[in-house]
């Protein structure tokens, strides 16, 4: 009887050894081949390295009105819009003003280096992924993955592998942030009007001509939306990735959280939200240009 | 083959479905559409099409919804790969065309319009205007030019810089036409292309067409669903019902002699004096009497629809009606029987 109850109420689980045995031999053989091959990947990532220390090393040493004038150039061409140029002077200063002006600039080199290099990888995966069928059914379950892993977890394999510093953060956050790029480059081009691509077959264009003439414009908003929602999500993971040595606005917030500062946290917090703001409100913008065939009006 | 035929299409069959070929035999053997859906979960797209277009004519293509005649059109470019049969184009099939060949083909041959105008939104009227020549690596300067002589010659100068949204449908539509022509393509396929226009500015399209065919003679390949304008536009005309041909013809040869119980359902409530030309339905001397040819007549020309002359044939009561050929000397006769015996129905 005793056993009976044993089995409904404990779940079957195997030895206790067999699972010590199974994660130590799983986590040697990872450790090994990090320690293996470890130094090619850093090597192969140096050009990265080298890519996001550019970056930063330009947004921190730019004058800090210069800054402020480009981002108000790029706000104003997208949006025509004052309202939001003054906010952002306003949001900007009080950043500055608080003593979190360097940590925002190495904070937004690093979401730039992100958003840039999730772009590149994320657009072409997602045309593949429109193109072939088999590709979407392998990628989407990735994604999936990707997307509901909790990003604790995939910090601890980057870090054992790179160690900690700028390239694993990097590499966390561009995981983090790439999904929607690829889904919604996927979707957009499969959305594309199948008698307007017809047409384009009717003339005999190529299936590049196709994608350059007709899809890819014309999937363009959905792309856009996808440039949005990675920005965001690079915003978010920016944070998290401070655990494994990222600078910026995400490392105070640690500080604040293992310190107990609330209003350290708060400020940096809130920083982080004025350049969310920014950053989505530019790119929704530069979105509803790219759009504007789709009004009635005359242009 | 004869040298005047554009087009020549044979024992063409498409059956839309996983495995199709086996079945062709089985449709041979009168096996229906519903048949075939329900037992084989196949569908019957076009089932032993044999059809001949002249050269420089216009050929409509006429059928209800699921006909099969957008399917038809689309083979002519290949759009739609058939399950077998031969789609010959000056002498070549098409169908054996490999894929570069087929995408010259298409770049020089022929050109489509589409019902849903199917312009590119992102694009102004004039790069529209000018894709075709685009895919086809003209010379900028050179496509821009020619694309602007078909945008002035559609009517639609001064609009070459909007957008294809900041048009009426009708003004879209002169666009696809414009893009089409601009091509220059020996074959001009319109799937539906004006079904989607409200009626006063589908007569103004077909008219601008009729217009241009008159003068460019190109073969141009034409699908309706409306008898009306297929009467107005076809040379000839090919009746498709459930993927299959009921009849082709001239429109008097539809209109006066319609094959199947299909056919004469659809001609039924067609106004004839509008559609029948005096040459249609005129008779030679040796069908008239003598008493007639002596008496009072009263002369029509030969391409005059009979809508025309009819109220003068009822004031005037003449004893014969006389038909002019183009060069003004008769070319035959309608007495008052024969034309009641047309109008009468």
């Amino acid at each position: 009887m005793a056993n009976q109850s044993n089995f409904f109420f404990d779940f079957p689980t195997l030895p206790k050894e067999l699972i010590r045995a199974f994660k130590k031999s799983t986590d040697a053989a990872y450790k090994t081949f990090s320690r293996e091959y470890g130094d090619y990947i850093e090597t192969f990532f140096n050009p990265l390295l080298k890519f996001l220390v550019f970056w930063e090393k330009l947004l921190v040493a730019t004058p800090w009105l210069v800054i402020i004038g480009v981002v108000c150039v790029f706000a104003y061409y997208g949006t025509r819009s004052y309202k939001i140029v003054i906010g952002i002077i306003i949001s900007f200063f009080f950043v500055g003003y608080m003593g979190m002006w360097e940590d925002m600039m190495e904070s937004m080199g690093f979401i730039i280096v992100a958003t840039i290099m999730a772009i590149a990888i994320g657009i072409p995966t997602g045309v593949w992924m429109s193109k072939s069928n088999r590709a979407q059914a392998v990628i989407t379950p990735i994604l999936d993955f990707m997307q509901t892993l909790p990003p604790f977890v995939y910090l601890i394999p980057v870090v054992m592998l790179l160690g900690i510093g700028k390239i694993p953060g990097l590499i966390s956050v561009i995981v983090y942030a790439i999904p929607p790029m690829i889904r919604l480059t996927n979707l957009g081009i499969r959305e594309v009007d199948r008698e307007i691509l017809e047409a384009a077959d009717s003339f005999g264009a190529t299936p590049w001509q196709k994608l350059t003439q007709v899809q890819f414009p014309l999937a363009l908003p959905t792309i856009f939306a996808g440039v949005n929602q990675t920005i965001m999500m690079a915003l978010a993971m920016v944070i998290i990735a401070s655990m494994i040595g990222v600078k910026g606005l995400g490392q105070e917030v640690l500080r604040a959280i293992t310190n107990q500062y609330f209003t350290l946290g708060m400020l940096n917090g809130l920083a982080i939200v004025i350049l969310a703001i920014v950053f989505d409100r530019i790119s929704q913008a530069y979105g509803k240009r790219i759009q504007k065939h789709r009004s009635g009006d005359a242009i | 083959m004869s040298s005047d035929n554009k087009i020549e299409i044979r024992k063409l069959y498409k059956i839309f479905g996983p495995n199709p070929l086996p079945l062709i035999d089985k449709v041979n053997n009168g096996m229906s559409k519903d048949q075939l859906l329900e037992e084989h979960k196949h569908v019957l797209g076009l089932s032993d099409i044999h059809l001949d277009i002249p050269n420089q004519s216009l050929q409509v293509i006429m059928g209800l919804s699921g006909s099969g005649k957008s399917t038809l059109i689309r083979h002519i470019n290949r759009l739609i790969e058939p399950t077998s049969g031969e789609m010959m184009v000056d002498g070549q099939d098409v169908l054996t065309l490999s894929q570069n060949d087929l995408l010259d083909f298409r770049k020089n041959k022929t050109a489509m319009v589409f019902q849903k105008f199917a312009l590119l939104p992102h694009k102004t009227v004039l790069q529209n205007v000018s894709f075709g020549l685009f895919i086809k690596k003209f010379d900028p300067l050179e496509a821009e030019k020619q694309s602007m002589h078909w945008i002035d010659r559609v009517g639609l100068l001064g609009f070459e810089h909007r957008y294809p949204q900041q048009l009426s449908g009708g003004m879209q539509q002169r666009v696809g036409l414009a893009r089409a022509l601009a091509n220059d393509p020996d074959i001009l396929l319109m799937d539906e292309a004006f079904s989607a226009l409200d009626p006063l500015i589908r007569k103004d399209m077909q008219d601008i067409l009729l217009e241009l065919q008159s003068e460019l003679k190109k073969t141009v390949v034409f699908i309706t669903h409306d008898l009306d304008e297929a009467l107005k536009l076809g040379d000839n005309i090919a009746i498709l019902k459930d993927g299959s041909m009921d009849q082709e013809g001239d429109a008097v040869n539809i209109l006066l002699s319609p094959k199947t119980e299909y056919v004469r359902k659809f001609v039924e409530d067609v106004n004839r004096s509008r559609v029948l030309k005096a040459k249609n339905i005129m008779q030679n001397s040796s069908e008239i009497s003598k008493d007639l040819m002596n008496g009072q007549s009263m002369k029509v020309k030969g391409d005059d629809v009979i809508e025309k002359f009819i109220d003068r044939v009822v004031v005037d009561k003449p004893t014969l009606v006389e038909v002019l050929g183009e060069d003004g000397s008769a070319i035959g006769y309608l007495s008052a029987e024969r034309l009641s015996e047309i109008l009468r129905k």
